[in-house]
């Protein structure tokens, strides 16, 4: 919530121009308000993490104090420049802090508005995973295994009951990425278990932040949604790729499968896991990440980016988040060993 | 009447599937006689199949590619002794509703052995399901059509017809490569695979993706009409004057 609230801060000022610009005399302002707002997003951005840890009436005087000096300092500044009446001042001012005060107000309704929803996208979440069509079909395959291969049974149970208890745990918190690659080895192992040769798998984790923090369940979704509409609609082989890597500050999460036209299937299910997800994304990161699918030479194609927020060192956290590695000193930590193969 | 054993084919795309109906099979082989006379990945190895071997009962799942086990249901009745069909599916709510309304056996994935069983001994009462009974289950929309020719089911997929044209008893299917006779009613194949086919005339359906364009043409007598300009083959269809109006349209949409 301060988070939000000293963000807000930030993102406010960067609307205030626009709100300048509708008022249409003040158009000559914005000259003297863009210098004020650069120097003010610089300010905050610095002290956000300060502010962040306020408590909630100290953070919004704090974002209002600094609003006024930086008022106060830029129109010293500017008054060197150009002579101005010292009315000028007093009204600068006004503006600043009533625009501070409206926008902080209404970014913490919207924190407020949405924080119910953090509580409900759990049970989104839970609600939009895991066809049913896919327990009954991957129980069948397990028994067709018992008599024949127990081992084999066995490895499918372990990973039939990993996946269900990912599924079924509280999915609000962020889990590194390295833990949502395992879930989806797991999927695609069961998968691959009654698919058999039609499903090949490709995975490219070469240059994969491994320490990424992603909202858990982010891919193993899709790629159901990938065996279901690309594999399983045709009786020829397929391949399912899947390519993360890291780039300028984001993680990007490629996902292929080849686009069946006339599956017969109803594509809502498909439209209602990405809307799910992309909602969770943006209840997580906002407006820094993004989702977005495309048909291009009959192949399917998602794409997600996410800023790139490594594992925090500090091993205060929860027992099921046991697996986490800490992050290493600088740049995202590579996952080792992946191979462009074909899975078997 | 010496019992001969019941004689099963399994059709499933997923191999585990097959294997696991096979044990249950085998399983109850000591209660009832029976013989698993193969197993098939998909419809068309399963029509395949059947001109070699018969079959009393085909065990087939519902979701495959290419055909669903309801549309292989409709193929074998075309067969001189056509098995009794009874369907496995994993979970479709809305298949299994339907089922139920038109009294359709059905097994549900996992497969219980007592519960295979006794579907195994109603097999000797029961008929195969008319196709009428079949059109109304969801997803019916059938890949192909199956004609019979010299006693063998022959399957020509939708996609590839070029027009249907009823012409007394039969509907002659045209193809690019050759025509087939079918038995059907031309209005039901309308609604069965709207919009895929134009009636251009009262006895004449034309796949869409094989108009080419339109011509018009004086007859001996004087008045003009409109010919439908096909791909793939050198004949040429009349458009009725009640269906002229699909010239406009039909041009409109390819400019």
């Amino acid at each position: 919530m301060l988070a939000v609230n000293a963000l807000t801060a930030v993102a406010a000022l960067v609307r205030e121009p626009q709100f300048d610009l509708w008022a249409g005399q003040w158009l000559e302002m914005s000259a003297l308000v863009e210098p004020y707002l650069i120097i003010e997003i610089a300010v905050l951005y610095v002290l956000a993490p300060w502010i962040a840890r306020q408590a909630q009436p100290a953070g919004v005087l704090a974002v209002a104090a600094i609003t006024l000096a930086i008022g106060l300092a830029v129109h010293a500044l500017i008054g060197r420049l150009f002579p101005e009446p010292p009315l000028a001042l007093l009204r600068h001012l006004l503006l600043a802090l009533c625009v501070c005060v409206v926008l902080i107000g209404y970014f913490g309704l919207r924190a407020r508005a949405l924080s119910p929803a953090i509580a409900e996208s759990r049970l989104q979440a839970l609600q939009a995973r895991i066809r049913p069509h896919f327990l009954f079909n991957s129980i069948n395959a397990v028994l067709s295994l018992i008599r024949s291969d127990p081992k084999q049974a066995e490895t499918a149970l372990v990973d039939m009951a990993d996946l269900f208890r990912v599924l079924m745990r509280d999915n609000r918190e962020l889990v590194p990425l390295a833990d949502e690659i395992e879930l989806c080895r797991q999927y695609l192992a069961l998968e691959k278990l009654r698919l058999t040769d039609r499903l090949n798998v490709e995975w490219h984790l070469n240059s994969m932040p491994a320490d990424a923090l992603v909202p858990p369940l982010v891919l193993q979704p899709l790629l159901e949604n990938a065996v279901y509409h690309g594999i399983e609609p045709s009786a020829a082989p397929g391949v399912v790729s899947i390519n993360i890597f890291y780039k300028g500050g984001e993680v990007h999460a490629i996902l292929r499968n080849p686009y069946q036209a006339e599956g017969g299937r109803h594509h809502a299910g498909n439209k209602m896991a990405l809307a799910n997800i992309r909602e969770r994304l943006q209840l997580h990161f906002d407006a820094e990440a993004s989702l977005e699918s495309r048909v291009r030479d009959a192949i399917y194609e998602v794409h997600i980016r996410m800023p790139y927020r490594p594992v925090k060192p500090a091993p205060a956290r929860e027992a099921a988040d046991d697996r986490a590695k800490p992050a290493r000193d600088a740049g995202p930590a590579l996952a080792r060993g992946s191979t462009g193969a074909p899975h078997g | 009447m010496a019992d001969a054993p019941l004689r099963v084919l399994v059709v499933d795309d997923e191999a585990p599937a097959r294997r696991r109906l096979r044990e249950l099979l085998d399983d109850c082989a000591g209660a009832l006689p029976l013989v698993v006379v193969g197993e098939a990945a998909g419809g068309r190895e399963a029509l395949d199949l059947l001109h070699t071997v018969s079959a009393d009962l085909l065990l087939t799942d519902i979701h495959m590619p290419e055909m669903s086990g309801l549309e292989l249901a409709r193929h074998v009745l075309k067969l001189p002794q056509p098995p009794v069909v009874i369907f496995t599916t994993a979970h479709d709510e809305y298949a299994v509703q339907a089922f139920e309304v038109n009294a359709v056996d059905y097994l549900m994935k996992p497969v219980r052995a007592q519960r295979l069983l006794a579907a195994l001994e109603k097999v000797p009462r029961l008929k195969p399901i008319p196709a009428a009974r079949l059109d109304q289950l969801p997803g019916a929309t059938r890949r192909f059509l199956s004609v019979t020719e010299r006693s063998r089911v022959v399957l020509v997929p939708v996609d590839e017809i070029v027009y249907l044209k009823a012409e007394l008893k039969y509907i002659t299917i045209r193809t690019a490569q050759r025509e087939h006779l079918l038995e059907e009613s031309l209005t039901r194949l309308e609604e069965e695979f709207a919009p895929r086919f134009v009636r251009v005339h009262r006895n004449c359906l034309v796949g869409r993706d094989f108009i080419r364009g339109f011509e018009r043409r004086v007859g001996d007598g004087g008045d003009a009409h409109w010919e439908v300009l096909l791909r793939d083959v050198p004949e040429t269809l009349p458009v009725s004057r009640r269906q002229q109006f699909i010239v406009r349209e039909i041009g409109r949409e390819s400019q």
